[in-house]
């Protein structure tokens, strides 16, 4: 048994959430400069333009990148062998998110209730996912979530003869629907199999897997390519004013289901697509 | 095409702006979200005055991120402005002028912008950083206990935005 102080939990949670606000990942920004390069409408370039260099501003200044610093989710994968000491983990994880967003200046976007909405001040508590996994380390995620583009994200129950087809038809629907609401070029991640539930989860962790990797399964793979060529083919383009760049990359996960069932969940997520990962 | 205009305007220049214009906003503006928004038409329901005078004014659809120590203010991009569209139609008939957000209007909106010669300007989502840079005060005017969805009141330079409804019909989404 090792043993890890939750304190421990905290410390590396407030970092995570002040770090992932003001620099985006190594293959976000890739993907920013890539498109930059390719866009071929004047507008979507100049937007484009106006996206890289709100990316320096928000590194060197400490402003985060985006006003919306989202409602924290969390994936939690905690080995068997660990002992975590010291305190409750689901409150160590709660207060990093306090910390990091207090010491952060970052904006606190949580209502205790959803429909009294009083805000809890300090935009907890998070949205936390355990996992129970071998080893003896304790790996954590952190994705804040804007809801410009989580307000457009849809679950599809499919019927099995719907197939492939009908998945591709659904991400379609989602994507053109999202449009300029979800602050375009996105992220598009999918879930596809499972239960009601399961399926929404797999999409929201197909965010957090780097941009331009690829499904280790050959159809998937295929269907991710093909996916990202359809829906830059939609002319939504840059903050949905027209161009090339509509979608920087789709990821999608999938997991067995019941026989009688095919659920598909497109979770969108904007260009400022946020997500860290430390182990302990 | 590239212009700049000064806020607060009248129905006259909301009438020269056209989908797609590319325009540099100079003036003050005033700042609302969805919370604010309920309040001003619960007031208005209750027979009380708006927090401002909105007669040719411009409301930001925008909740700012705290100010660190010696900044006006914290990354400021637009929020979803399909959110305001169950308020916006009787802002308008009070004499409101332009709205900045980002996304697409419904109907009630988009009728309520012709009858009252009004115009809808998106501000670049995701660029809160770059924007709060055009922002040199802010200051806020009403709804303090609503935190970031409070109302201000801020002074904007050369602050980017593109017309992407005009008070003609045009619609570039
Ligand atoms: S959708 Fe993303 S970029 Fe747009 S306002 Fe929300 S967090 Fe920011």
């Amino acid at each position: 048994m090792r043993e890890i102080p939750v304190e421990s939990i905290t410390e590396a949670v407030s970092e995570m959430c002040i770090k992932v606000c003001h620099e985006l990942s190594d293959d976000m920004r890739t993907c920013l400069f890539d498109a930059y390069e390719k866009e071929t409408s004047d507008i979507g370039k100049k937007i484009l333009g106006q996206l890289k260099d709100n990316l320096a501003i928000a590194k060197e200044e400490m402003i985060p990148i985006c006003q919306d610093t989202g409602m924290a989710v969390i994936f939690m994968k905690v080995g068997q062998d660990v002992h975590l000491t010291g305190g409750d983990i689901t409150d160590a994880v709660n207060e990093g998110v306090r910390r990091g967003y207090r010491e952060g200046f970052l904006r606190k976007s949580v209502v205790a209730d959803p429909i009294e909405r009083v805000n809890t001040k300090d935009n907890t508590p998070a949205v936390i996912h355990y996992e129970i996994v071998p080893g003896d380390k304790v790996g954590i995620t952190l994705a804040p979530k804007g809801f410009g583009s989580e307000n457009m994200s849809r679950v599809f129950m499919l019927k099995p003869a719907d197939g492939i087809e009908g998945v591709k038809a659904s991400i379609l629907e989602a994507v053109r629907d999202a449009g300029p609401n979800a602050c375009p070029p996105m992220v598009v991640g999918v879930g596809i199999g499972g239960t009601f539930e399961k399926c929404a989860l797999l999409a929201k962790e197909a965010l957090t897997r780097p941009a331009g990797e690829h499904s280790p399964i050959g159809y998937v793979k295929d269907l991710e390519e093909e996916m990202l060529d359809a829906i830059n083919e939609l002319d939504i383009g840059p903050a949905g004013l027209g161009g090339k760049c509509t979608a920087f990359a789709v990821n999608i996960n999938t997991y067995p289901t019941h026989i009688a069932g095919l659920p598909v969940a497109v979770n969108i997520c904007c260009h400022v697509n946020r997500h860290i990962s430390v182990e302990i | 095409m590239e212009k700049h205009v000064t806020v607060p305007f009248d129905k006259s220049v909301s009438e020269s702006l056209k989908a797609g214009d590319y325009v540099f906003l100079d003036g003050t503006v005033y700042v609302a979200r969805d919370a604010a928004h309920k309040r001003m038409t619960q007031s208005l329901a209750a027979g009380n005055e708006l927090p401002f005078d909105i007669k040719d004014q411009t409301i930001y659809y925008m909740g700012p991120s705290p100010a660190r120590d010696g900044k006006v203010i914290g990354s400021a991009g637009p929020t979803t402005a399909s959110r305001m569209d169950k308020y916006a139609p009787q802002l308008l008939d009070l004499g409101q002028t332009g709205m900045i957000g980002k996304g697409r209007r419904s109907q009630a909106v988009k009728d309520a912008m012709i009858r009252n010669k009004a115009t809808y300007f998106a501000a670049v989502g995701g660029a809160g950083a770059l924007l709060s840079k055009c922002i040199t005060s802010s200051e806020v005017v009403a709804y303090d206990d609503l935190g970031a969805e409070a109302v201000r009141k801020l002074t904007i330079k050369d602050f980017p935005v593109i017309v992407v409804m005009d008070c003609h019909g045009g619609c570039l989404y």
